[in-house]
C-alpha cells in the first residue's frame, strides 16, 4: 500500500518525501482545492521545485483540485487544471464532474483520481466516474464501515485509497453544506470549513468562548482544553443537556486496521493535514512509513508498536483516536 | 407558469401519517410530487410496493411523480433499494448521489438531479445532459447569482434542462453515517428503536445562548431555521425558473402550498398567520450569504 501524505508548503512537502511518503499531494494557492488557508499552498514556482525535490527522490507528487467551480470560477479552476499538467504532476485529483470532463478529454494521459469530495461510496457511484471520465483511482468517504469498505472494493472498477489518519469528517464529503450554512465559505465553495477568518476567541466570566461568525460553538472551564472551532465538534443543547452532538474532537487512526485494508486490495493510505505543520508531517509520515515496511515485512505478524501509538495520539485532536466509521458500533 | 414540487418527505413518519399526506395532497395546487425514502435505509414504514401504489394513485390524480433516491448509499442493501426504484418505466427518479446516477443510465430511465446533486457550472449540466438528465435542483448552498448564470450558460448552449430550486422548508445541509438521533438516545445505529418516528419535525440543535443552529433527522442535519423564497418568485420567474420546491412538513403545509400558489399566480396574499412548526426564517443563500441569515 502507498502511503499518500499532505504537503501544506515546499518544507512541509520535503519533509514529507525525507520521511518516507510514497506520494505527496498539494493545492494550488488559492480556493481551487479544499484547503485553502491563509498562506498555505503553492505557487507555480514552489509547486516546480517540489515536484523536482520529490520525482528525484522517487516519490510522485498529486495535484488537488478538489472543490467546485461556480459559472464565474470556471476560467480560473480549468486554468488550475492546465497549470498541473504543465507541472508534470503524476495525477490530478478532482471532484467536479465538469473539470473531471476537461481534464480527461484535454490531457487523458494524466491520472485523475476522484477526491473523497466527489462522494462516491459504492461501486455503482465509482462505475459513474470511471465510465464516464476513466478515473484511476478513488478517495473514498469517511463514512463507510469495513465491511462496507470490503463491499465497494470487492467490485470497484478502479483503485482506491482510504483515509488512514487525521481530522475526521464524520458527513459524507462533498455534500455537507454546514460550513455555508453558518459562514459564507463551505468546503464545496471555497475549499474552507469553519473558516478561521469567521473564528472569534473570547474570555468571559463563564469560560473560553469560541465562536463562528458570532454563532457559539464552544464554552471552556477552567482545566479544559480548547480546540479550533470546527462547527461540527462543538457542544450544543439537544432537548435540554449539552453534549458533543454530532462528534468529539478526536482524530481517525487505522493503525490498528492495516493489515485488513490491505487484505481487501486497499491501493494507498492517505493522511489528511496539509495545514499541519512541517514538523507534525515528519513524524506521522515517519510513523506510518515504519507501520507500513512493518506490515510488508511481517504481513500476519503485524502488531501496531506502542511507540507508534504514542506519537500519533500526541499529535491528535483531544489527544484521542478513533477508527471512526470503519468501527460500526462508532455510528 | 412556474410549477410547484413537493419534495420528498425527509422525516420520519408513520405509513399511516405519510398516507394521509399524500391523500390531502392529491388535492393540492401541486404539479410534482417526489417520493420515496431519501434518508435513512431503516426507515421502512412503507415498502417499496407502497410507494408505488402510493405513485400510482398519486398520477392518477394527474400528479407528476418522480421516485427519490437515497442520498448516502453505503451497502449492498442500499444498491438493492436503489435499483428497484431503477427497475420501472412508470416514473422518472430523482438522483441523489452518483450511485442513482449510474442505476438511472444504465436502465435507460429519465432521471431528474436532487439537490444533494454536486452540480456547480454548465460543463457539470452538460455532462449529465449527455447520459439523458431530464431537469436538476439547485444545490442548496448556491444562489441567486449563481442560478442565474447557469441558466444563462444552458441557454447558451442550446440546452433545455429545466431548474428547480428549493424554495421552502428545513434545508438538507449533510448527511452521515452516524445517526444523530440514536446517538442522543445512547442507542446503536443498528438498534436505534426508530426514534426519529417521535420526532416529525427532527430534533432542535441549539447553541447553549439557545440560538436556533441545526435539526437533527436521523443520519441528516437540517437547517434550524426555514429557508423561505416564497417572495422571490417574481424573480425566479422572470430568470426562468422551472419548479419550486415545498419541502414536507406535518403542519400546516396545505396553507403554505396555497400561498406559494397564490404567490405564482401574482394574487399576492394578505399574510396570514400559518400554523407552523416555530422555526425562525432565513434566506441567506440566495443573496451569496451565510444560509442561516435573513436579508430584508
Amino acid at each position: 500500500m502507498e502511503l499518500v501524505c499532505p504537503a501544506g508548503s515546499l518544507p512541509a512537502l520535503k519533509t514529507a518525501v525525507d520521511n518516507g511518503a510514497d506520494a505527496v499531494y498539494f493545492g494550488f494557492r488559492d480556493s481551487t482545492n479544499a484547503r485553502q488557508f491563509a498562506g498555505l499552498n503553492f505557487n507555480d514556482k514552489r509547486a516546480a521545485e517540489g515536484i523536482e525535490y520529490a520525482h528525484a527522490r522517487g516519490c510522485r507528487v498529486f495535484s488537488a483540485i478538489n472543490t467546485y467551480p461556480q459559472p464565474d470560477g470556471w476560467v480560473q479552476w480549468k486554468g488550475a487544471v492546465d497549470r498541473a499538467a504543465a507541472l508534470g504532476v503524476d495525477a490530478i485529483i478532482l471532484a467536479d464532474m465538469g473539470l473531471l470532463d476537461y481534464a480527461a478529454n484535454k490531457y487523458p494521459h494524466i491520472p485523475r483520481h476522484l477526491s473523497v469530495q466527489g462522494s462516491a461510496t459504492s461501486y455503482e457511484a465509482l462505475s459513474f466516474y470511471k465510465d464516464n471520465f476513466d478515473i484511476r483511482r478513488a478517495v473514498l468517504p469517511r463514512v463507510l464501515s469495513l465491511d462496507q469498505v470490503r463491499g465497494v472494493a470487492k467490485r470497484s472498477p478502479v483503485e482506491l485509497e482510504v483515509f488512514a489518519f487525521g481530522s475526521l469528517c464524520i458527513m459524507a464529503e462533498g455534500r455537507c453544506y454546514l460550513s455555508s450554512y453558518l459562514t459564507d465559505e463551505s468546503p464545496n465553495t471555497r475549499g474552507a470549513c469553519s473558516p478561521a477568518k469567521a473564528v472569534r476567541w473570547q474570555e468571559t466570566p463563564q469560560g473560553l468562548e469560541s465562536r463562528l461568525n458570532d454563532v457559539l460553538i464552544d464554552r471552556y472551564g477552567p482545566g479544559e482544553s480548547a480546540g479550533y472551532p470546527t462547527l461540527c465538534k462543538g457542544r450544543f443543547e439537544v432537548e435540554g443537556s449539552v453534549y458533543h452532538a454530532i462528534e468529539e474532537p478526536v482524530s481517525l487512526s487505522t493503525l490498528d486496521m492495516l493489515p485488513k485494508l490491505k487484505e481487501l486490495g486497499i491501493s494507498a493510505v492517505k493522511i489528511e493535514g496539509r495545514q499541519r505543520s512541517p514538523a507534525y508531517i515528519a513524524d506521522v509520515a515517519r510513523t506510518w512509513r515504519h507501520a507500513l515496511d512493518n506490515l510488508e515485512a511481517r504481513q500476519n505478524d503485524y502488531k501496531v508498536d506502542p511507540a507508534w501509538r504514542n506519537t500519533l495520539s500526541g499529535l491528535s485532536e483531544g489527544g484521542l483516536t478513533t477508527l471512526g466509521a470503519y468501527h460500526r458500533k462508532w455510528k | 407558469m412556474m410549477k410547484l414540487s413537493l419534495g420528498p418527505i425527509l422525516w420520519f413518519w408513520s405509513k399511516q401519517s405519510v398516507f394521509d399526506f399524500y391523500g390531502k395532497a392529491a388535492e393540492w395546487p401541486v404539479d410534482t410530487i417526489y417520493l420515496g425514502e431519501a434518508v435513512c435505509s431503516r426507515r421502512r414504514e412503507l415498502k417499496p410496493d407502497d410507494w408505488f401504489d402510493l405513485a400510482r394513485d398519486l398520477k392518477a390524480c394527474g400528479k407528476e411523480v418522480v421516485l427519490s433516491s437515497q442520498t448516502l448509499i453505503e451497502s449492498e442493501a442500499d444498491l438493492r433499494r436503489l435499483r428497484r426504484i431503477c427497475d420501472q418505466h412508470e416514473f422518472a427518479v430523482e438522483a441523489n448521489d452518483q450511485s442513482a446516477l449510474q442505476v438511472a443510465v444504465r436502465n435507460r430511465i429519465p432521471f431528474i438531479s436532487g439537490p444533494s446533486m454536486n452540480i456547480y457550472n454548465v460543463a457539470t449540466l452538460k455532462v449529465l445532459a449527455r447520459q439523458g438528465l431530464k431537469g436538476w435542483n439547485l444545490p442548496v448552498e448556491l444562489g441567486r447569482e449563481t442560478l442565474d448564470q447557469l441558466i444563462r450558460g444552458l441557454k447558451e448552449e442550446g440546452l433545455d434542462l429545466p431548474a428547480e430550486v428549493f424554495a421552502w422548508g428545513f434545508l438538507p445541509l449533510a448527511w452521515s453515517s452516524r445517526c444523530f438521533t440514536a446517538r442522543h438516545y445512547n442507542l446503536p445505529k443498528d438498534n436505534c428503536e426508530f426514534r426519529c418516528l417521535e420526532h416529525p419535525d427532527g430534533m432542535e440543535l441549539r447553541s447553549r445562548e439557545s440560538q436556533e443552529l441545526f435539526r437533527l433527522n436521523g443520519i441528516s442535519t437540517l437547517s434550524g431555521s426555514r429557508y423561505d423564497l416564497m417572495r422571490e418568485l417574481p424573480d425566479m420567474e422572470r430568470m426562468g425558473v422551472s419548479t419550486v420546491r415545498l419541502s414536507p412538513e406535518h403542519l400546516g403545509m396545505d396553507e403554505v402550498v396555497k400561498r406559494f400558489d397564490q404567490v405564482r399566480r401574482g394574487e399576492v396574499p394578505a399574510t396570514d398567520p400559518l400554523q407552523l412548526v416555530e422555526a425562525p426564517p432565513c434566506n441567506g443563500y440566495w443573496y451569496g450569504k451565510p444560509g442561516m441569515d435573513l436579508v430584508g
